[in-house]
């Protein structure tokens, strides 16, 4: 028989679990806070700098010259920075990403692998800055050997470095992808008498593919979203890149839409200025990128997975 | 290739000779494609340390920054770094944890958590420099704290680092047996006491990896900092929340500008030799705790 009082104790204890849940639910709200937070900031900020600056300039004009007179504010000087960086740098680490996969995932042993993981996931927690440094400090100089024209800031330098700091990123994805796919594949293969090379060239890698690809695509959202080794290293000129000159297109500064950000943010520019509210509508340029790049590469990864039971 | 060939098995050896070098060549260029980042990485680990021998000493340590190389000094900024990282700290924690705990043993497999775990999962992909715009409109524009101080710093790095909190920390408490948790509500356990005395100690040591690597990678971070507007270069440590501050990665990207020899190859290699000494040793800690929890668990 349940007494008043003891009625009264269960009434307390289920209080108490309940606000225990709600102060976890709370918790588990704030990072939908940032989201949203993240989408008005950019969108509020943007939708004032757009009543001062046309769409159409924005988009079109070819001049991006946010705080010296003449002011403009073309953003595709600084996509097509963004552009060329993010292809050198794939074109570093892509290839290396995948080679390093397959062998961790189809050669190597367990004790290379535990000694040698941990190390590439070094690489991808040093600091973008200490990457600038050294882009600007070891590589660029090694590169004037090879390119005497080279300029002292450039974007080759800081691609090489940042695509090293993104093989982590590729490699591990990639061969948690090839790693899923079951022996018994790997043993027809050699059932039927092929190398271990092509075991992995014409049965791993096409059955892990949804997953290659998608660690490519999160790859150059990195790369995308990449900020301070090109602010150092790649030196903030911006210009409309011409990728059918390659030597003044990879040996020469560029401006990224992300060091254009960091130029504007150290400058003196105040909160109700145009320079200002730009930083805003760069920002949510690079927003919608890098996010439809990572909706892409979660799609691809769920929607194509083989599927192995 | 004749009839005769096929019948002594030279074709076939032949073929097989040049697969196997083929195999041999491919095997090769994986390896060094696995090793190139790393001993790239090691080589010019090597010249900075190097370097930084002779600058990195006492004075750099305990004075302020200086135009003279002789004279400058990282102390503003490494306070700055450990003021702001220790509030990242303390709010990231119990906000991830909650949060992880939530999902993990709250909420049931529907659309709200699908929501909210790809919801995070994004956020874990958005670029950090728009965390500091982020940060910029957020507390600085809308909640009125001034530019560049602690607490905005803080609060932008908390959000910047949440996200994997949140999924190390979701790992962490998966790991935990349900066994453990039946025994509990077995015993009669409401659903809080099973989590206080049961899951939370349980999952701790993984957390804890989860967390300090976070922090490593907020110590690091810059770009979000330079957004919400605090000092590169700044002559004396934050003194409370409301002041301004530098950080060591701020006062690095400042001295990279410096064109002189001395700052470049001597001054500046010190003070990533610093920000890099912190970072790989919080790593380091971080490691060697979720290898001994793995042990103790065997």
């Amino acid at each position: 028989m349940a007494t008043p009082k003891s009625l009264h104790k269960e009434f307390r204890a289920d209080l108490k679990e309940n606000s225990v849940r709600g102060v976890f639910f709370a918790t588990a709200l704030v990072s939908i806070i940032t989201t949203v937070g993240i989408v008005v900031v950019l969108f509020a900020d943007s939708v004032d700098f757009f009543s001062q600056v046309s769409i159409v300039e924005f988009f079109t004009s070819t001049r991006w010259s946010p705080v010296i007179k003449p002011i403009e504010f073309g953003v595709l000087p600084i996509i097509s920075g963004t552009l060329t960086f993010t292809f050198l740098t794939a074109l570093v680490a892509i290839p290396i990403g995948v080679l390093a996969a397959i062998y961790l995932s189809e050669y190597a042993s367990e004790r290379f692998r535990r000694i040698v993981k941990p190390a590439l996931e070094v690489l991808a927690g040093i600091p973008t800055v200490v990457y600038g440094y050294f882009a600007l400090i070891y590589v660029t100089p090694l590169l004037k050997k090879i390119f005497p024209e080279i300029s002292t800031f450039n974007v080759l330098s800081a691609s090489i470095m940042v695509g090293i700091m993104i093989i982590p990123t590729i490699a591990s994805l990639s061969e948690d992808a090839m790693r899923a796919v079951p022996n018994s594949l790997r043993q027809a293969g050699y059932g039927l008498g092929i190398t271990k090379f092509q075991v992995t060239s014409t049965v791993v890698v096409p059955a892990s593919l949804s997953g290659i690809i998608s660690s490519f695509i999160l790859g150059i959202s990195r790369a995308i979203g990449e900020t301070m080794a090109v602010t150092i290293a790649a030196g903030n000129l911006s210009r409309i890149v011409n990728w059918l000159n390659p030597k003044e297109a990879f040996l020469q500064p560029v401006q990224t839409m992300t060091s254009a950000m960091v130029e504007v943010g150290t400058s003196d520019v105040t909160g109700t200025s145009v320079a200002y509210k730009s930083l805003f509508a760069v920002g949510l340029t690079l927003f919608v990128m890098t996010m439809l790049l990572n909706l892409v590469s979660q799609r691809i990864k769920n929607k194509y997975r083989e599927k192995y039971e | 290739m004749s009839t005769l060939d096929y019948l002594s098995g030279t074709a076939e050896k032949d073929n097989i000779g040049k697969e196997h070098k083929k195999e041999f060549g491919f095997k090769i260029v994986a390896v060094l494609a696995t090793l190139i980042g790393i001993v790239s990485l090691a080589v010019l680990l090597a010249y900075v340390f190097t370097e930084a021998a002779g600058w990195l000493d006492l004075q750099f340590l305990t004075s302020t920054p200086s135009r003279f190389a002789e004279k400058a000094g990282y102390y503003p900024a490494i306070l700055g770094s450990a003021f702001v990282v220790a509030l990242v700290a303390l709010f990231a924690l119990p906000l991830g944890v909650g949060a992880a705990v939530y999902l993990e043993e709250y909420s049931r497999k529907n659309f709200i958590q699908r929501f909210l775990q790809t919801n995070i999962a994004n956020l874990a992909g958005v670029p950090s420099i728009v965390y500091g715009l982020l940060g910029l409109g957020l507390f600085v524009g809308t909640l009125g704290l001034p530019h560049g101080v602690v607490l905005v710093g803080a609060f932008t790095l908390t959000l910047r680092v949440l996200p994997i909190v949140i999924v190390s920390s979701q790992e962490a408490i998966r790991a935990v047996p349900d066994l453990q948790r039946q025994a509990a509500l077995g015993l009669g356990a409401t659903k809080w006491q099973m989590i206080r005395s049961i899951v939370l100690p349980e999952a701790f040591p993984g957390i804890m990896t989860g967390t300090i690597i976070s922090l490593a990678n907020a110590i690091g971070e810059t770009a979000p900092l330079i957004m919400i507007g605090a000092a590169t270069t700044i002559f004396s440590p934050p003194h409370g929340l409301l002041s301004s501050f530098s950080a060591m990665p701020l006062q690095i990207y400042a001295w990279s500008d410096f064109p002189k020899s001395e700052f470049q190859h001597g001054v500046l290699p010190a003070a990533i030799v610093v920000l890099l000494l912190v970072i790989l040793t919080m790593n380091g800690i971080a490691v060697y705790a979720r290898n001994k929890y793995y042990k103790n668990k065997k």
